[in-house]
């Protein structure tokens, strides 16, 4: 069809005159530079110019002249017929022409689909309004220019690619700017959380205010835009609204024309639609499913399409590996491939938390399957191109993550590369401070530990990150002399102990799991099922009713708020104050057993009634019916406070001396809720006799005549410890103080799945006593910080699962029911 | 029966939308031969195997998601997300089904999840 090479030039009309267009003439005419006649209609009023430097030009680093691809003079040599500002609204395939909007009719033998894509608009109220504009052509970028020189507040609706680079050009200009994203994190399709987080704070540093988990509700003003209103109420002063949600294929002509349009216009491996003499090509295609709105792929298109249309035999298009940058000056990042979540053998990740570096390469069989660079991209393309090339980096895995100038180089072990280092080379980078200080001060001062070496030098006292190396340098230094005993990393992912952790999630402000992993150099992606649940511990005890709770960081027990059983069922365990319980309270347990035929009920070791063997899609109904009768969440599950056993005490007992049911009752409605490093079980007993066996629990009462013996640090299990004295009190105001107090001082202090006694012994018991019973304002502080957390957890779990939270926890994705198979005819 | 099966085999069900899933959670599809878990990882991938550690029978779906892996609820053994493996010192393999994301949707291969 194409080969007629003494017949009449064949007529090749292009809709649209954009990147794609444009690329597909530059590779046309370089092969077969006479074949065709051509005609392009451009929407746009003017030549082809480089969308995607349109960011520069809103910043104010490029001119519109700058950008331009081709020129006047351009059209003119290649006899280009541009009809620019014409729109084609008509396709008609049986005549094969098309109908301009002014009426005018062009025939052609072969017609490209280049239109591109539109912008999405979010259907909000208010989003007609003048001052609402999109981010696609250099009209919208005049729009915000003009908008920008009257100063006032932009909102950027969107924190993708255009969004960012939107709102960083209107900051630049100017304007206070604002951010509202829907996901959790920034670019969320490009980045992991971890790059999104640098992302975010470097976006910020620029004066931009970023919120994200933010959806828009709708855009006020009466004659053009004044605010943006969210759906949680908040509203937001805006003279321009920039609406970049994204894009979508421009495939309304297509359609109209009755060619194969799904998301984008179909089309097969050499950009041919439907019809065999339409093709398309760039951002308005659907390709093997795919539709792309990056350039890289249109130019992939656009090479394969105009060699098919010189005549040649060509291989066909097979789609795009696609990577990103952000055009946002000082910002460096990129993307490339798939960069999921890994495990850990699968992912090499570099972090320097001083310069704000964060850089991932994902590895399948030794070959590289995606990359994440933040704030050193120098190597983007270079593993982007190994990714490409499907390259075996077994033999460069060791110094792949240093990049390409690294290559080549021989591992040493950590002792020996730190001792070969020159005494002037840096070991932290956070404080300056150099291999040669840090080996002077082991000397001189006969310093044996990583706290020492700390205390002395400030090494590896601000993020920890070269922990590692100046333990390899102790080692170096002393010799056999030195020994790590005592200090054990929290997990494989970094090298600092709990404590360390806890105290930079303090000192550094971190507040959330992105911010620990990125300040503290974590040496995966993402941690693992070790530190996760830590981590959200730590920032859940730090940061109460700041930090959101992470609900898949948790174990299952604590997710679902109910205990799981060897077979999957689960055990259901109400809260007994004190162990007290009412004959409507087991009047709603024994219906509850019997409605939801519950094969097991017993009375636990922790005076309470344990329910066994519910199915876990009955239990918002089992705790709806509990809850009903003033039933609530006995955290039988949880780390954190579990029972508060007690003895009858005073109240009948010949031998009481004190209430000890009442206290007992009292301590579990104060603590009730409260998360721990690990369970809490305390013991209230009436008299030194000690029927509630409070001396080996976690924190225990021993009433007597005088008051309250406040014992702590018991155990009953695995391993069998009698408690500790921590003191004794006058009142029962002050038992609650002390111990409210004292599981404030574990709760801050102990490492997660310690237990209390284990704490205590390694903190000291006097160190403990002295904290509680000696220094009043220290208790005080920490009873007040008890008592704010607490005002975080004031809620039943069980209620609010009952009334649908969490939902998906406890209904199947999906039921699938066998059907009767019909025979064939 | 004399009904003869289809040569091509795929009978792809959509089972529901990917967002139904948490990111880094499981949740279960009931079929009448067995329980499936389809997991969602961070970066929305989608896997599906059969709802039994092949250790002592822990429903993996209630494990914790790190990772292309899942830590079973019982005894905490790793098991590999794409192949059932289990990873370690661990000996033993749960069955993973055809499973497929398309516009958001998940569909799983029941002419294989249905076999024996």
């Amino acid at each position: 069809m194409l080969d007629q090479p003494n017949a009449k030039k064949q007529k090749l009309v292009i809709l649209g005159n954009g990147m794609a267009a444009g690329r597909v003439m530059d590779e046309l005419f370089a092969r077969a530079p006479d074949r065709y006649d051509v005609v392009v209609f451009g929407a746009e009023p003017r030549v082809n110019y480089d969308r995607i430097m349109l960011s520069p030009v809103l910043s104010g680093e490029k001119a519109y002249d700058d950008i331009l691809i081709h020129t006047d003079e351009w059209y003119a040599t290649n006899k280009v017929d541009l009809r620019r500002g014409e729109l084609v609204v008509a396709i008609d395939r049986v005549a094969k022409t098309v109908t301009t909007q002014s009426g005018a009719v062009e025939a052609y033998d072969t017609l490209i689909i280049a239109t591109g894509s539109k912008p999405i608009l979010i259907p909000v109220p208010g989003a007609e309004l003048p001052g609402v504009v999109t981010y696609r052509d250099l009209d919208d970028v005049n729009l915000m220019l003009d908008a920008a020189g009257k100063g006032g507040h932009a909102v950027v609706i969107g924190g993708g690619l255009l969004g960012l680079e939107a709102a960083a050009g209107l900051a630049m200009r100017g304007m206070t700017t604002t951010v509202v994203h829907l996901m959790p994190t920034l670019m969320e399709r490009q980045l992991d959380p971890n790059a999104a987080y640098l992302l975010q704070k470097a976006i910020e540093a620029r004066g931009i205010e970023v919120l994200t988990g933010a959806n828009t509700a709708a855009i006020l003003g009466d004659t053009c835009v004044e605010s943006v209103r969210l759906d949680d109420g908040r509203t937001l002063t805006a003279d321009l609204v920039v609406m970049a949600v994204g894009i979508r294929p421009n495939t309304a002509l297509a359609k109209l024309a009755d060619l194969n349009v799904k998301r984008g216009i179909v089309v097969d491996d050499h950009l041919r639609t439907s019809d065999d003499n339409i093709y398309a090509v760039g951002e308005c295609v659907e390709h093997r499913g795919q539709c792309y709105g990056l350039v890289a792929p249109l130019y992939d298109m656009a090479k394969t399409l105009a060699a098919t249309l010189a005549g040649e035999t060509v291989d066909g298009y097979i789609g795009s590996t696609t990577s990103t940058k952000l055009k946002v000056t000082g910002v460096d990042l990129f993307s490339a491939g798939d960069f999921a979540e890994g495990d850990v053998k699968d992912e090499i990740v570099l972090r320097d938390p001083a310069r704000g570096i964060y850089k991932r390469v994902v590895l399948r069989d030794d070959r590289i399957i995606g990359a994440v660079l933040y704030g050193d991209t120098a190597d983007g393309s270079w593993y982007f191109d190994l990714l490409k090339k499907n390259a075996d980096i077994g033999a460069m895995r060791n110094a792949l993550i240093l990049g390409q100038a690294y290559q080549g180089g021989v591992a040493l072990d950590p002792v020996a590369a730190v001792a070969a280092l020159s005494d002037d080379a840096e070991i932290c980078g956070c404080n300056g401070v150099c291999k040669g200080a840090i080996t002077q001060a082991i000397t001189a001062h006969g310093l044996t530990t990583l706290d020492d070496v700390r205390a002395r030098t400030k090494a590896s006292a601000s993020c920890g990150q070269c922990t590692a190396k100046v333990e390899s340098l102790l080692a170096a230094t002393l010799g056999d002399n030195y020994s790590a005993a005592g200090r054990k990393p929290m997990c494989k992912c970094t090298d600092l102990t709990h404590s360390e952790v806890r105290g930079f999630i303090l000192s550094k402000e971190l507040k959330s799991v992105p911010a620990v992993m990125q300040e503290l150099a974590w040496k995966t992606s993402c941690g693992c099922p070790s530190c996760r649940p830590a981590l959200n511990y730590y920032l859940l005890c730090a940061w109460p009713g700041e930090y959101a709770d992470d609900a898949q960081s948790r174990y299952i027990n604590e997710r679902v708020h109910a205990n799981i059983q060897k077979d999957g069922t689960f055990s259901v365990v109400p809260r007994m104050w004190g162990g007290l319980t009412t004959p409507d309270e087991l009047r709603a347990i024994a219906d509850v057993a019997d409605r939801f035929k519950i094969p097991t009920v017993k009375v636990t070791g922790g005076q309470r009634i344990d329910l066994l063997g519910v199915r876990k899609e009955d239990l918002p109904a089992v705790w709806a019916q509990l809850n009903s009768a003033g039933l609530v969440s006995g955290a039988a599950y949880a780390k954190g406070l579990r029972t508060v056993k007690t003895c009858v005490g005073s109240e009948w007992c010949r031998f009481g001396t004190q209430d000890s049911t009442g206290l007992g009752v009292k301590l579990e409605r104060f603590m009730c809720g409260s998360w721990a490093p690990a369970k809490v079980k305390l013991g209230v007993s009436g008299c030194p006799r000690n029927c509630a066996e409070s001396t080996v629990k976690d924190i225990g009462v021993i009433c007597v005549e005088s008051g309250y013996d406040i014992h702590i640090a018991g155990a009953a299990g695995l391993h069998v410890r009698q408690t500790d004295l921590l003191g004794h009190v006058d009142t029962e105001d002050e038992a609650i103080e002390y111990i409210a107090a004292f599981m404030q001082m574990y709760r801050e202090e102990a490492g997660y799945l310690e237990r209390v006694w284990k704490w205590v012994e390694n903190a000291g018991l006097d160190k403990v006593r002295a904290a509680i019973m000696d220094d009043a304002d220290n208790r005080r502080a920490l009873l007040a910080r008890f008592e704010k957390s607490q005002r975080a957890v004031r809620r039943d779990p069980w209620a609010e699962r009952a009334a649908g939270r969490e939902q998906h926890e406890f209904t199947p994705l999906a039921t699938l029911n066998s059907i009767i198979a019909v025979p064939a005819e | 029966m004399n009904m003869t099966m289809v040569p091509s085999n795929d009978f792809w069900f959509d089972v529901g939308p990917l967002r139904a899933i948490p990111q880094r959670g499981a949740r279960t599809v009931k079929t009448p031969r067995r329980e499936i878990a389809v997991f969602r990882t961070a970066s929305d991938e989608v896997f599906a195997l059969e709802n039994r550690c092949p250790h002592k029978g822990g429903p993996l779906s209630e494990g914790i998601v790190h990772g292309r892996k899942v830590a079973c609820p019982l005894h905490n053994w790793i098991i590999n997300l794409d192949d059932g493996e289990a990873s370690g010192a661990d000996k033993g393999c749960a069955r993973s089904f055809p499973v497929k994301l398309e516009n958001g949707r998940i569909y799983l291969n029941m002419s294989v999840a249905a076999a024996p």
